[in-house]
């Protein structure tokens, strides 16, 4: 899923304090997960922004939705019918679900709630770690299943570098070493033999580096 | 054995205090109480286990969104007693109570009247 | 075995000399001096001198001017080059500005994170690796093309090393790792610096094993403490180094002014013990901001005078 983290308050306060009418729009996916940006956190900070103005002496309208998906045409039209009311949205959903809002309602402004860290998982209650930085061209099968792009701090094809120590990453002790990660794993799939294959270099077009990207497939075009 | 409190204080009955959450917190200081304070078990004598080390943590989270918006975090506590221990909570009311005069009452009905007037 | 490039330093390791190199870190702003001092000390004492490449991420000035301003002086460089800092196509660029003043010595490495330095709010590149820039030097040279395919006019003509650290983790891989570099074309190898030596013989005996200390020449790297504190830092904070307890304990046993002549002496007996290790074909001594002492260490370690060549 995709991780995010709410934004702090203050930030949040300083970017809508001059509007009178908001909506604050949650999202029902990634974000619920991961206690960002669900229902829930839009009713708290519905509350603390309401008492925030209220105390300042402004009156500010405050309402709350939280969509199915704001990734998603179908679901982001539910609003199309009372988005005239406001004068900004202040969207918990992801960085995706932010600009969906903001193309579909162009004359809206619209403002992100939450910061978009990484797609990730969750270890255990509490704890998000990045997985995939979507490279397009996976390299997992190569790699025992541990991708050294996202979780390598040096993106390192063919690691370790001399900083790995007793498993942990050189930039932090709480960090594991993926390459030790993926070596743990290629002996126990009786591959160790793999490590010595020189990983060539990457063609990045595909990545970040190639510019914005796009999937378009025809077969399921309408 | 038949303890006074003071008679400000309305008590929400809740089960566990696992069960309270941080939009309860603000909802109630939003409606105008001048103060919320949440009283658990003893840590480590939760019957859930672990109930009343959450609630600690939600009304950390609401003092720190309460300070931020200009309320005042204080106006949120946490309070522990065994469940046997009817001094104490009339002794946590006192105290509550006090902190709560000390700061005086809920700025946002002061607000209110003026955004009234 | 005859040399493929014109550096001294693989002439002197080909003729089967013990080879000496050291490295200068460029400094903290732009005065030439700051280099060419530190390598008047020791041009006598050494075959070629590395020059660091904003090494532990801090901002110096670069590695490739260094060379440049050592080279003017007549010493031989050795241009060290990580990849945190550049893409393919300022790497392959550095490769070409530096063969155009006949540097002939490089070193490809990874980097240490940007966290380390002063700028870890910047951005990495890691567009390829350090086994992967090996590959890059070694196409450019020997088939005298860019990774893109095209013929470069005038190759440079690089004797290509890379380091070697036997003690990160896991051990295990320290040697498959170096078969990998030597696979990838290195052709000389400087370690991290060795305080624990029987480690490092484990290491080189398992590297002879498989009969690599043929196909690579191995560097020993020595670098002498000036300070017990020195030690223990090496010891508890610099990732990938293995400072055994005796090492620590014997210059905390000396007074503080004779810890750095303590230093000097663990490090020529490192060097005495490490001669005789099969496989070891030079040392790489690296005095951090000491560069004054190196001589005395050459000497007392009998690698004195250098081998004439030329
Ligand atoms: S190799 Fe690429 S696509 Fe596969 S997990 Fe890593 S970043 Fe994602
Ligand atoms: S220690 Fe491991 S994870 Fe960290 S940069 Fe080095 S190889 Fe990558």
């Amino acid at each position: 899923m995709i991780v995010a983290e709410k934004k702090p308050i203050e930030e949040i306060i300083d970017q809508v304090k001059d509007f009178q009418k908001l909506l604050i729009a949650g999202c029902n996916e990634c974000v619920t997960v991961c206690e960002a940006g669900g229902k829930k956190e839009v009713g708290i900070l519905a509350s603390a922004l309401r008492m925030y103005f209220m105390n300042e002496g402004k009156k500010v309208e405050i309402d709350e939705v939280t969509l199915e998906r704001q990734c998603d045409h179908e679901y982001l039209e539910e609003i199309r019918d009372r988005i005239d009311k406001y004068d900004a949205v202040l969207s918990l959903a992801c960085g995706v679900g932010v600009q969906f809002m903001a193309e579909k309602y162009f004359s809206t402004p619209v403002f992100p709630g939450v910061n978009t860290c990484f797609m990730g998982a969750a270890e255990e209650r509490g704890v998000w770690s990045e997985r995939c930085q979507a490279c397009g061209q996976c390299i997992l099968g190569e790699t025992a299943g541990i991708c050294p792009i996202s979780r390598c701090a040096k993106r390192l094809l063919n690691g370790p570098c001399g900083g790995s120590t007793k498993g942990k990453c050189e930039i932090s002790k709480d960090l594991d070493c993926a390459w030790q990660l993926i070596l743990d794993r290629l002996k126990e799939l009786d591959r160790l033999d793999d490590y010595e294959k020189i990983m060539p270099i990457k063609d990045w077009s595909t990545e970040r580096a190639g510019g914005p990207r796009k999937v378009v497939r025809e077969d399921v075009r309408l | 054995m038949r303890l006074s409190y003071p008679g400000n204080i309305r008590i929400v009955r809740v089960p566990c205090t696992g069960k309270v959450d941080i939009i309860h917190i603000l909802r109630a200081l939003e409606k105008g109480a001048d103060g919320v304070y949440v009283v658990g078990c003893l840590e480590g004598e939760c019957r859930f286990s672990n109930g009343n080390l959450r609630a600690r943590k939600r009304i950390e989270q609401a003092q720190h969104i309460l300070d931020a918006i200009g309320i005042g975090g204080e106006r949120a506590q946490m309070y522990n007693l065994s469940s046997a221990d009817g001094p104490r909570f009339a002794e946590y009311a006192v105290e509550m109570t006090d902190k709560i005069k000390e700061m005086g009452p809920n700025p946002l009905k002061k607000a209110k009247e003026k955004m009234a007037a | 075995m005859s040399t493929k490039t014109p550096s001294k330093l693989e002439e002197i390791l080909t003729a089967g000399h013990l080879a000496v190199t050291s490295e200068c870190g460029p400094p903290r702003g732009s005065d030439p001096e700051d280099i060419t001092k530190k390598a008047e000390m020791i041009r006598n004492h050494v075959d070629a001198i590395n020059i660091t490449d904003n090494q532990t991420s801090v901002t110096r000035l670069c590695s490739l001017a260094a060379c440049v301003h050592l080279k003017m002086m007549g010493i031989e460089p050795t241009l060290q080059m990580v990849v945190r800092d550049r893409n393919r196509i300022a790497l392959q660029s550095d490769i070409l500005g530096a063969a155009s003043f006949d540097i002939h010595n490089i070193l490809c490495l990874s980097g240490d994170h940007q966290q380390f330095g002063d700028c870890p709010k910047g951005q990495n590149v890691f567009d390829i690796d350090s086994m992967q820039l090996i590959q890059t030097v070694r196409l450019m040279r020997d088939e005298g093309k860019f990774l893109g395919g095209d013929e470069i006019k005038r190759p440079p003509q690089m004797f290509v090393g890379a380091a070697a650290n036997p003690f990160a983790d896991p051990f295990e891989i320290r040697v498959p790792r170096l078969a990998k570099k030597i696979a990838a074309g290195v052709e000389f190898i400087q370690t991290q610096c060795i305080y624990n030596l029987d480690k490092f013989e484990l290491w080189m005996k398992l590297a002879c094993d498989r009969g690599l200390h043929e196909k690579v020449y191995i560097l020993a790297g020595v670098t002498p403490f000036k300070s017990a504190g020195m030690a223990k830092y090496m010891k508890n904070r610099v990732p990938g180094m293995d400072v055994p307890d005796e090492v620590v304990k014997r210059m905390s046993g000396v007074p503080k002014e004779k810890q750095a002549e303590e230093g000097i002496n663990i490090c020529v007996e490192s060097i005495q013990r490490l001669k005789e290790v099969e496989g070891v074909r030079g040392f790489h001594i690296m005095a951090i901001e000491w560069e004054e002492k190196v001589p005395e260490i050459v000497e007392r370690s009998g690698l004195y005078p250098r081998p004439d060549i030329s």
